[in-house]
């Protein structure tokens, strides 16, 4: 008999490893893999049974007895689960389903399929398939990852870098992370490629110290890898080098933005550099650097794998592929759902979803982290896309979706965006380092029934948009002024509501 | 273990040694204070002198970096950490009443610690387990699902 557990973070703090040392008390094969996104499943264990994997969860250990000897009720096969049967897997294929640190099953799972055609292309031929595949920064900025590449492979220099965006800080995205403990192999493939392509030598994963199991995961990987020839003098013995290293963030936000992450892992205070000089062309030691987010390169894979057209087959006007939902916050069914961009919010947050945990009304979601707008339900037909996004008054950002029910405070919501923005400034800009600090008073004015402070919460929020360097201080007013402008019953001052 | 409090001071050759283990790095100084914080639990004011030289760099510039990051304390802090999360997923499932709760029980603050040592509460901002709040890491280990009884029971076997 066989079972696989997973031991992703969140299953992890859900108990599975008790379980795996409960299941290893009996005569069974037990694997431990990454999650299969369906985190309200979660410790899930699945048993194959004629060939075909049967999903049972949540386990605890007193299910283990019922498990192994046949007699748990399940949910059928895993595959078939509506979450996971309507869902595009590309980026995840493998997440959930292979030993995240077997490297043979990554490859009999297709891995490496991508480097070997890669490894048999020219530098600018790997920089083209980027391009034509409409790849663009899952990170939250959007911008093509192929014009980025051609950029740093067209720059002059002795030494160039690619490095990893990994420092996942915005609530309700956890994709990254679920990647890095799911498929390791999968963003180190993605990194070699990126190497390649624009004739880098080496690579840094800055990974968040908030993530104690990606680390160990992604450390283990990169000595595999190196032990298999996959990273070194020559990459799978044909390529050229490629090293790579991982290194650990330090609590700081700001330092998901890639400048203030370069400054960061050169030893410095995570402060955000002005542009330009673009990363491209003088990034980590002043050196041409790919700078690109877990989700952008651990897709490349599958982009050279099946070739750039497959991937753009995908999605939705300018928003090519597929996009990992990341379905948080007070929802029923949560977890990571991977599908082509273009679903309406409504579709997610009702029907994959399940609407609220606590049975109660939406009231509103937050899109794209702490950042990113509070949608109403008003704006449910918004189709999932960069630009339609943007089109309704919010941004995608990592596309994480966090969802509350009509019990929320949305002032109190927008004085934390605001809280947070103030604890998190890297104080190099006033608009944010200052702005964040009044944006907490004056919606502190209005809670105390300042109506005047309104007008007031608006036009610092203005200024800190067009003021701010980044887009901590920039995008602050996302979350606030949705908030003001989609829920003004929260805003209601005690003079109004007396009335 | 990260919260782990020697029980003297760190001396020099303990400080020199976790220097000399990441000198050889690109942008060693994270590397070198995350070490300090593992093998001593927090940065000693008698590492700044010793780091500064070793990377010819100023005693400000280091002490800037160390003040920059929440990771890093400059004081010991309690036996074990606990980490609770006050991210706006964890909040759409009552985190912010939960460690209000919590933290008037244990009769401390944000960065305070309980007054037998053995537990320092910090906020986190996001673990990672969004769809599963509210969540909390204790050192190393994250936890999730959790409500009073489950987090009273975390902090308890934690020693607070």
């Amino acid at each position: 008999m066989k079972i696989y557990l997973s031991q992703d973070a969140v299953a992890r703090a859900l108990g599975a490893d008790d379980v795996a040392a409960e299941i290893a008390k009996h005569d069974v094969e037990l694997i431990r893999v990454g999650s299969r996104g369906m985190t309200w499943l979660e410790p899930l264990a699945e048993v194959e049974i004629d060939g075909m994997r049967h999903a049972f969860g949540p386990v605890s250990v007193e299910d283990v007895a019922a498990l192994v000897d046949g007699t748990l009720e399940g949910h059928g096969p895993t595959e078939e689960i509506p979450f996971f049967a309507n869902q595009t897997r590309l980026t995840f294929q493998r997440c959930g389903v292979i030993d995240p640190l077997d490297l043979d099953a990554y490859r009999a799972h297709g891995g490496l399929s991508g480097l070997e055609r890669a490894l048999d292309m020219e530098g600018l031929g790997i920089v083209e398939e980027a391009k034509a595949s409409g790849l663009r920064g899952r990170g939250g900025a959007g911008f093509p990852t192929g014009v980025k590449w051609e950029t740093v492979a067209k720059a002059e220099a002795d030494q160039k870098y690619i490095v990893c965006n990994a420092d996942e800080g915005d609530s309700a995205t956890f994709a990254d992370r679920m990647i890095m403990e799911g498929d390791p192999f999968s963003l180190i493939e993605g990194m070699i490629i990126a190497g390649v392509g624009v004739g880098a030598t080496k690579g840094y994963v800055y990974l968040r110290s908030e993530y104690p199991d990606a680390i160990r995961v992604m450390n283990a990987a990169v000595k595999i890898g190196r032990e298999a020839g996959l990273l070194g003098h020559s990459v799978l013995g044909r390529g050229p080098a490629f090293d790579m290293e991982i290194r650990v963030g330090a609590g700081a936000y700001v330092c998901g933005e890639e400048t203030s992450l370069l400054n960061s892992l050169e030893g410095k205070r995570g402060v955000v550099r002005a542009k330009p000089p673009l990363p491209a062309l003088e990034g980590f030691l002043g050196k041409p650097t790919v700078v690109n987010n877990v989700i952008s390169l651990a897709t490349i894979p599958v982009i050279f794998e099946k070739g750039a057209e497959y991937y753009a087959d995908f999605g939705l006007g300018r928003s090519k592929g597929t996009i990992p939902l990341q379905i948080a916050g007070n929802v029923k069914h949560g977890g990571l759902y991977e599908v082509a961009f273009g679903l309406p919010l409504g579709e997610i947050v009702n029907d994959i979803a399940g609407g609220t945990r606590s049975g109660r009304p939406v009231k509103a979601v937050q899109v794209g982290g702490p950042l990113g707008a509070y949608m109403p339900v008003s704006a449910f037909d918004t189709p999932f896309g960069y630009e339609e996004f943007d089109g309704a008054g919010g941004l995608i950002g990592h596309a994480g979706l966090t969802v509350f029910d009509d019990t929320a405070d949305m002032l109190g919501m927008a004085r934390f965006a605001m809280e947070f923005c103030a604890v998190e400034s890297c104080g190099k800009c006033t608009p944010c380092r200052i702005g964040a600090v009044r944006g907490v008073e004056t919606i502190d004015r209005i809670a105390q029934g300042d109506d005047a402070a309104k007008d007031l919460l608006a036009d610092l929020c203005e200024t800190m948009t067009d003021g701010s360097l980044c887009a901590l201080g920039g995008f602050t007013p996302y979350p606030v002024m949705s908030a003001l402008t989609h829920f003004p019953d929260d805003f209601a001052t005690a003079k109004e509501a007396a009335e | 273990m990260q919260a782990s409090t020697p029980a003297a001071a760190p001396d020099e050759a303990a400080i020199r040694e976790v220097i000399d283990a990441h000198t050889h790095l690109e942008g060693p100084l994270l590397p070198i204070l995350h070490g300090m914080m593992e093998a001593f639990g927090h940065v000693p004011e008698t590492a700044v002198q010793p780091i500064a030289d070793a990377l010819n760099i100023g005693r400000a510039e280091v002490h800037g970096v160390i003040s920059f990051y929440h990771d890093f304390r400059t004081l010991p802090a309690g036996r074990h950490i606990v980490k609770i999360c006050r991210a706006e997923a964890c909040q759409a499932l009552g985190a912010n009443g939960l460690a209000d709760t919590v933290l008037t029980r244990l009769g401390t603050s944000w960065h305070g610690t309980t007054p037998n040592g053995a537990v320092t509460i910090e906020p986190v901002y996001c673990l990672g387990l969004c769809a599963n709040g509210p969540a909390a890491m204790v050192d190393d280990k994250v936890v999730a699902g959790l409500d009073e009884a489950k987090l009273e029971r975390v902090i308890s076997e934690a020693g607070a």
